[in-house]
């Protein structure tokens, strides 16, 4: 038998005190990504086609590399922020949830990172 | 993952078909969810025909005028029938409504009437609300103060009670909740449109005191930002009101607290 009450099942484990933050970042990152996907795009698509010398010269350009990575730090921090919402509201069941939120984690720092390495080469190391 | 389908004891079946009036002419049929605990068998629909010609024009009208002619069995829960103790809220057509104002010309076709979405059913038409109830009253829904009490009444501009019209007047009927896919998959921890509605209504009270704590206590990222202002809940509520709103803002007082 379950003898609780309605109130304490309500209560659970009680306020997290935090959600503000996670909320806040995800409306200012979805907002930043509006510019810099189109300071982005621009030069991306000038010299999409072109040889790789070409590419490189336009990211030699600091203002171009440096919106590079913005736009790769803003969206995956987006994406990471977005899944964890979608995992939160899906995922039943204390494991699962953790484990994926876990994995969300890992994927989208690792991409992103991948992204700025990938950006830092093109731009230092030729 | 949330539950996208009925668990197998709740599926839905086909039920009894029940005689029509004889010598109407103006015939309606209903298809009503029913549920009866004690038989053990699955909800199933049964269809009734009513006689429109002797019938009141709500559907609560309808509603008693089969409980009174053709089954006294069916169930569901109904008092002040005019829109103001909030008993009758259902899922009419589709959407959740209360019987006792939702007009049967509004809807085309078969009258279409199951239980509030996602609910515990306890026997047809009638939900188990008492997890609703208890998140109401966990958001304090009254009035908190620590200046001492003063002689005459709490004092309140004209400008602030203004802040609480389109608040107060919830009846907490629970369309709103029940009608809400994020309570639907994390109800058991997200306070759902209605109570966090009631939770705005004293936040931005200008005689209470008690506004900090209140944030604090919402602050959560289950309890409140749950909401992804689907606003299912606005478009449902039989009342009018828009409880999406409420919680924009109560997400907008968060933030302007740190800035």
């Amino acid at each position: 038998m379950d003898f609780r009450t309605d109130r304490q099942r309500v209560e659970g484990l009680g306020s997290a005190h935090e959600g503000v933050g996670h909320w806040w970042s995800q409306r200012i990152t979805s907002i930043a990504l509006v510019p810099l996907t189109l300071l982005f795009i621009f030069p991306f698509a000038r010299h999409l086609g072109q040889d790789y010398a070409a590419v490189r010269a336009a990211y030699a350009n600091p203002f171009n590399a440096i919106v590079a990575l913005l736009l790769i730090v803003t969206v995956f921090l987006h994406l990471w922020q977005g899944l964890q919402v979608v995992i939160e509201d899906y995922v039943q069941g204390k494991p699962a949830r953790t484990a994926l939120l876990l994995a969300n984690t890992l994927f989208c720092w690792a991409m992103g990172l991948v992204g700025v390495f990938a950006v830092a080469r093109i731009v230092f190391a030729g | 993952m949330a539950e996208f389908k009925l668990p197998k004891n709740s599926q839905v079946t086909i039920g009894k078909s029940w005689p029509r009036p004889e010598g109407a002419s103006n015939v309606r049929a209903f298809k009503i969810y029913r549920y009866d605990p004690d038989t053990g068998q699955n909800p199933r629909i049964d269809t009734y025909f009513v006689d429109m010609d002797s019938c009141g024009p709500m559907v609560l009208d309808a509603l008693i005028k089969i409980k009174n002619e053709i089954d006294p069995t069916l169930t569901f829960r109904r008092s002040c029938r005019e829109g103001i103790c909030g008993s009758c809220a259902m899922n009419i057509d589709g959407i959740n409504r209360l019987a006792c104002i939702w007009g049967m010309d509004e809807i085309k076709g078969d009258v279409k009437i199951y239980p509030l979405p996602h609910m515990p059913v306890v026997k047809d038409l009638v939900t188990d609300l008492t997890h609703f109830y208890a998140q109401h009253a966990s958001i304090m829904p009254w009035l908190e103060t620590k200046t001492n009490e003063p002689a005459g009444e709490w004092k309140q501009s004209i400008e602030d009670r203004r802040k609480l019209d389109g608040l107060y007047e919830c009846v907490m009927c629970a369309c709103c909740s029940t009608s809400c896919p994020s309570y639907w998959w994390n109800g058991d921890r997200y306070l759902g449109p209605a109570a966090l509605l009631h939770a705005y209504r004293w936040i931005i009270d200008s005689r209470d005191e008690a506004t900090g704590e209140r944030l604090d206590e919402l602050e959560d990222p289950f309890k409140l930002y749950r909401c992804h202002t689907i606003m299912n809940c606005a478009q449902t509520c039989p009342k009018g009101l828009n409880p999406a709103k409420a919680i924009a803002s109560i997400k907008q007082l968060m933030v302007e607290r740190r800035l």
